[in-house]
């Protein structure tokens, strides 16, 4: 029989444990939006170093399972005598993960402006700066929020692989849960409830922003 | 009377890998003057009005404005980016295809310049940008984006994006091909008030009737090479070279029914 009342009582443990699901994604992306950025601008320099670099970065980051990521970091830092909290490494790996991934969604977008849009800017003086700040990357950031969102969405689920080093968010709580209560199908389907309602929480804010970014 | 800047070309030549798309250029754009640029398509126009303003930049030979080489300090030593900002700003450019910004509206389009590049005040910008999309007919569209813009309407917010800055030479890079056919007469008629100004103006086109009625001198390229400058009658009324009449012969047959 399922259980109701271990359903309804498995919420609030886990919806505290959601604080690190949501501070891990948050803080993750934020960080991956910065080191993405950079990325993306080696990617986009003119100097082949430079824009070497970036593609490795990318390839290897996109290549490697952030599970394996996640381990490699949190394990490799002690060795090269860093002691990191758990939370910082967790943080960490997650961000520069995602940079990989941010940094194509901002070169994908940049690509996909037509090329006069520039050349409009370039031709009245404006300096190279203006040309980005002012022309390209605000028509960037509007064409690349649906990626930017869906991204957010896929961190939120991945950071449920962070339970291996040992951070108490929903999936491992819900573990937890799960084995005291010995009522694993009630827990789960609770934490699969929050889940949901973070993501669709995101999906509706990234299409206010969607909405509020048209022309 | 705008303080309009002349234009000279010397020995100009650029190359796209092998492909040499201008072939020893040698034009004078006079102050105050039209001059329009016709010819097949891929031959060399467009190129040769981007390297007016270094859009394109030329592998060899002179282009001045003003007596002033842009694009290089010396042959071969590239003129810095300040100096050579500093001359675009009195360049106006319109494009085939607007190229308006479509995150601002119509009046920040013409405003943007003027803040970032003139470093005027914004209240300033913005009456200057009020000004120039009055001059153009745009008075009440200034709030519009350009998606909620007819192609007639963008392209006029386009020259009143130029104008505002107040430049001494303006390239029309095929301005009308964009646009459908009853549209191209608004922005031809807000060329023909500029001319009539006396702005130095050099304009890419296929809309011989505006090279017969507005150009002081028409221009013939074809396949990289300026095949002859002369009056607009002369060139489309009594061309001597056969391949002009052989280009004007095809536009006749294209637009007559």
């Amino acid at each position: 029989m399922f259980s109701l009342a271990v359903f309804f009582q498995s919420f609030g443990p886990l919806f505290w444990a959601a604080r690190y699901t949501l501070l891990i994604s948050v803080l993750g992306i934020g960080l991956g939006v910065v080191i993405g950025t950079l990325i993306c601008a080696a990617r986009l320099s003119p100097y082949p170093p430079l824009r070497r670099f970036a593609a490795i970065w990318v390839s290897f980051l996109r290549g490697v399972p952030l599970l394996v990521q996640l381990l490699v970091f949190y394990y490799a830092l002690p060795v090269i005598g860093l002691d990191v909290p758990a939370m910082v490494a967790a943080v960490v790996t997650v961000g520069i993960c995602a940079s990989a991934y941010i940094s194509e969604i901002w070169r994908g977008a940049i690509a996909a402006l037509p090329k006069g849009q520039a050349e409009a800017a370039v031709a009245i003086g404006m300096t190279p700066v203006d040309v980005w700040t002012r022309v390209i990357l605000p028509q960037a950031v509007t064409l690349s929020l649906p990626a930017l969102i869906n991204e957010l969405i896929l961190l939120v689920k991945a950071s449920s692989l962070v339970s291996v080093v040992g951070i108490l968010e929903i999936t491992r709580a819900s573990q937890a849960q799960a084995a005291t209560t010995f009522r694993p199908l009630e827990v789960y389907i609770a934490a699969a409830c929050i889940y949901l309602l973070i993501n669709l929480c995101l999906a509706a804010l990234g299409r206010y922003l969607e909405h509020r970014t048209a022309v | 009377m705008l303080a309009a800047s002349s234009v000279e070309m010397r020995k100009v030549n650029k190359y796209y890998g092998k492909f040499q798309a201008l072939k020893d250029i040698e034009l004078s754009i006079p102050p105050g003057k039209v001059t329009c640029l016709i010819g097949p398509s891929g031959s060399g126009k467009s190129t040769l009005l981007r390297c007016i303003n270094f859009l394109e930049e030329y592998d060899s030979g002179e282009v001045r404005i003003d007596g002033q080489l842009i694009g290089y300090d010396a042959p071969n030593k590239k003129m810095s980016g300040r100096r050579l900002r500093e001359m675009r700003r009195s360049i106006g450019m319109v494009f085939q295809q607007f190229n308006l910004w479509p995150h601002m509206t119509a009046r920040e389009n013409v405003a943007e310049g003027l803040i970032r590049v003139r470093r005027i005040s914004k209240a300033d910008a913005d009456r200057r940008a009020s000004e120039a999309l009055a001059k153009v007919g745009l008075a009440d569209k200034s709030a519009s984006h350009p998606s909620r813009l007819s192609g007639g309407q963008q392209q006029r917010v386009a020259i009143a994006r130029a104008i505002a800055m107040e430049p001494k030479l303006m390239l029309f890079d095929e301005p009308t091909s964009a646009l459908d056919p009853e549209l191209v007469g608004e922005v031809l008629s807000v060329m023909r008030t500029l001319a009539g100004e006396g702005m130095t103006m050099v304009v890419v086109t296929h809309e011989m009737g505006f090279a017969a009625h507005v150009a002081d001198q028409v221009g013939f390229m074809e396949k990289g090479e300026l095949v002859s400058v002369d009056s607009p009658d002369r060139i489309l009324h009594r061309p001597e070279d056969a391949r002009i009449q052989s280009f004007l012969r095809t536009y006749h047959e294209r637009n007559s029914f």
